[in-house]
């Protein structure tokens, strides 16, 4: 059983421990028996996986798991996008989901407070070291991508 | 040995390396991506374009002229470095991707019929597959795969199968760009020759920029390579083709300079090479490609091989010394060159190649454009540092560093969730055969059961095993926790 992160004593700007906790006990990490949805989502460049499964009852997201491959940043970005949105209403999911998008699409901390429109994204906050690294932000958003399209494969039924 | 004050000469000769990055020098290990130029080859392109550049073909002036016999001189050159006496039959491309294409569109679409079969091996680059798997599906052909042995190499009991459903078409590449073995051209050759009438592509982006290449000896009838991999500007790339088989190709682009005549209904094309090369070419490529055989010659391809391998020798040697690092492919260096893909820890490759590249440290991570392959291998991707002339022991010396550097941030996450999930099918070091990348306590040989690399400074059982590598295939059975398998046939060989 690997260890946890919490012994590692260095403070990355991308590789936060937080993100090192995620990746080696990823949360939500199994598929669900009877999903609302599944959908699958790749990063063709760099060959990464996630599938995604959702349990939307009541306009609400019951229960949430996924199983993948990937780099550090798309695992822990995957893991903590989806204990944040357990129990949590669609419309709640949905706004995050952005939230997040834009944050790390954003160029510096100013424009990402504006474009978070006052949404608090909680912990995914630690994946703003991504946004000096351009070619890894399609890492951190694989997750992100995948979850909004289930979320709209979910609200079709 | 190789000439250590030749080659120390050389990296004066690429400007690019007297860059710092951060302060740290530039360790430059993505050349089987793309390679850096010399000072010659940038010259020689400068050269041109400030006194002799203009389009090539009927300008009936001075400059055209000029431009046109350095053009053809350009194809000249490169034909020379290949051994071809018939510099028509040298073909400028973009890249060795369109040369594979240009076949695909012209011999494949006129020879290849429903039912024939083409054999490739499944570590061949997307550049060599992916042409012909989609000419397989638009002619209801058959792809008959050639597999891998556990070691990375060719498994030529598997070309022998492939072999007897009569392939039309047998492509292949020379070296390959995740594990740096060298294919045996020669033997593939006479083996598939000896089957009856078959066509024989050579993939030759990785092999040509360091072996001594002679298309007459290798046997093939067409060769395919790059010219950004061996020094020279991108947009150039060339395919070789034997005469009466280029001569019987229905042409690929059409346009200018590629016709002998055109009327309202109906047109005529052109003698080699210019049938194949519609448009205005990339004039200045070729006269940069021609300088970098120019470049190559002068240091000696064999020169360059010993280079290699040295260089090679001296990185598995020190990767091997890093804890959890494991190289994949043959160990031995005459069966490899250029490129050396290993595995580090359970970590991703992107984040190591991340990490190394903070370090100035240039190196590529991911599935390399050979998927299948890693579906094969059972591995995500791996992590390359891939070598040409401008290279020395202390790059990798580098590379080393900053690998304790990936650990240091790591640590305490040697095991990425996806390990214990997705055992590898194979290892591809010293021909052990392992389920479990070397970080995991369960990794050891499932032939012989021998620790891993990982353990091998506490344990020197490594070395006391031989496992059988003519088996072709290895049947893994992931599903069932290692304790409560059947130990399979053969079990234990070393005490």
């Amino acid at each position: 059983m690997p260890n946890t992160a919490s012994d590692n004593l260095i403070n990355d700007d991308l590789y936060r421990q937080i993100i090192l906790d995620h990746y080696s006990r990823p949360r939500c990490n199994h598929r669900l028996e009877h999903p609302t949805c599944s959908v699958e989502g790749t990063n063709p460049s760099c060959g990464d996986e996630i599938e995604l499964d959702l349990l939307v009852k009541d306009g609400v997201v019951q229960d949430v798991g996924f199983v993948g491959e990937g780099c550090s940043i798309s695992m822990a970005a995957a893991s903590m996008l989806a204990e944040a949105i357990k129990g949590q209403p669609v419309a709640k999911v949905r706004q995050l989901a952005q939230a997040f998008k834009a944050r790390l699409l954003s160029h510096d901390d100013a424009q990402a407070a504006q474009e978070a429109q006052g949404v608090d994204i909680g912990e995914l906050e630690a994946l703003d070291g991504v946004r000096d690294y351009p070619v890894r932000i399609k890492c951190a958003l694989l997750g992100c991508n995948t979850l909004l399209t289930a979320l709209d494969e979910a609200q079709k039924d | 040995m190789y000439n250590k004050q030749l080659f120390a000469h050389v990296r004066g000769d690429f400007p690019i390396l007297k860059q710092r990055f951060q302060g740290q020098p530039l360790t430059y290990l993505d050349s089987a991506a793309s390679s850096q130029q010399p000072e010659q080859v940038i010259e020689a392109v400068a050269e041109f374009t400030r006194t002799s550049y203009a389009n090539i073909h009927r300008g009936l002036y001075h400059l055209s002229e000029l431009s046109t016999d350095l053009y053809d001189r350009a194809r000249q050159r490169v034909a020379r470095f290949i051994g071809v006496e018939d510099a028509p039959t040298v073909i400028f491309t973009r890249n060795t991707t369109e040369s594979l294409n240009l076949l695909a569109y012209t011999w494949g679409e006129k020879y290849i019929e429903e039912g024939d079969s083409i054999a490739l091996p499944v570590l061949e680059h997307h550049s060599d597959l992916v042409p012909w798997q989609q000419l397989a599906l638009r002619k209801k052909a058959q792809l008959r795969w050639i597999e891998i042995r556990p070691d990375g190499t060719l498994d030529l009991d598997s070309l022998q199968e492939a072999l007897t459903h009569k392939p039309k078409l047998l492509t292949f590449t020379w070296v390959s760009n995740v594990f740096g073995t060298i294919n045996p051209v020669e033997e593939i050759v006479r083996l598939a020759r000896a089957q009856g009438p078959i066509t024989i592509i050579l993939d030759g982006a990785q092999g040509v920029p360091h072996l001594k290449t002679d298309v007459q000896r290798l046997g093939v009838d067409f060769l395919a390579f790059s010219g950004h991999k061996m020094l020279s500007p991108t947009g150039i790339g060339v395919l070789w083709g034997k005469r009466e088989l280029l001569e019987r190709m229905p042409a690929f682009l059409f346009g200018g300079s590629m016709i002998s005549s055109v009327k309202r209904d109906r047109s005529s094309w052109d003698v080699l090479p210019n049938r194949f090369e519609a448009g205005t070419p990339n004039i200045s490529g070729a006269i940069g490609l021609a300088a970098a055989c120019d470049y190559l010659d002068s240091l000696g391809m064999e020169e360059i091989r010993r280079h290699d391998q040295a260089l090679m020798s001296y990185a598995i040697e020190q990767l091997n010394n890093v804890p959890g690092a494991e190289v994949l492919g043959p160990l031995d260096v005459n069966q490899r060159c250029g490129v050396l893909s290993f595995y580090f820890k359970g970590i991703h490759p992107h984040d190591i190649s991340t990490l190394l590249g903070r370090e100035g440290v240039c190196v590529r991570a991911g599935h390399h454009c050979c998927q299948p392959l890693m579906r094969e291998i059972g591995m995500g991707g791996t992590t390359r540092a891939s070598f040409y002339v401008y290279n020395n022991e202390e790059d990798v010396d580098r590379l080393v560093a900053a690998l304790g550097k990936v650990a240091q941030v790591f640590k305490g996450v040697e095991c990425g969730p996806g390990c214990e999930l997705r055992p590898r099918k194979v290892l591809v070091q010293s021909g052990h055969r392992q389920l479990w990348p070397a970080c995991c306590p369960k990794s050891q040989c499932t032939t012989c059961l021998a620790p891993s690399a990982h353990n091998r400074a506490l344990s020197n059982t490594m070395d006391s095993c031989s496992p059988d590598l003519t088996t072709p295939t290895l049947n893994v059975d992931l599903t069932t926790p290692r304790s409560q398998q059947v130990p399979s046939e053969g079990g234990r060989k070393d005490a």
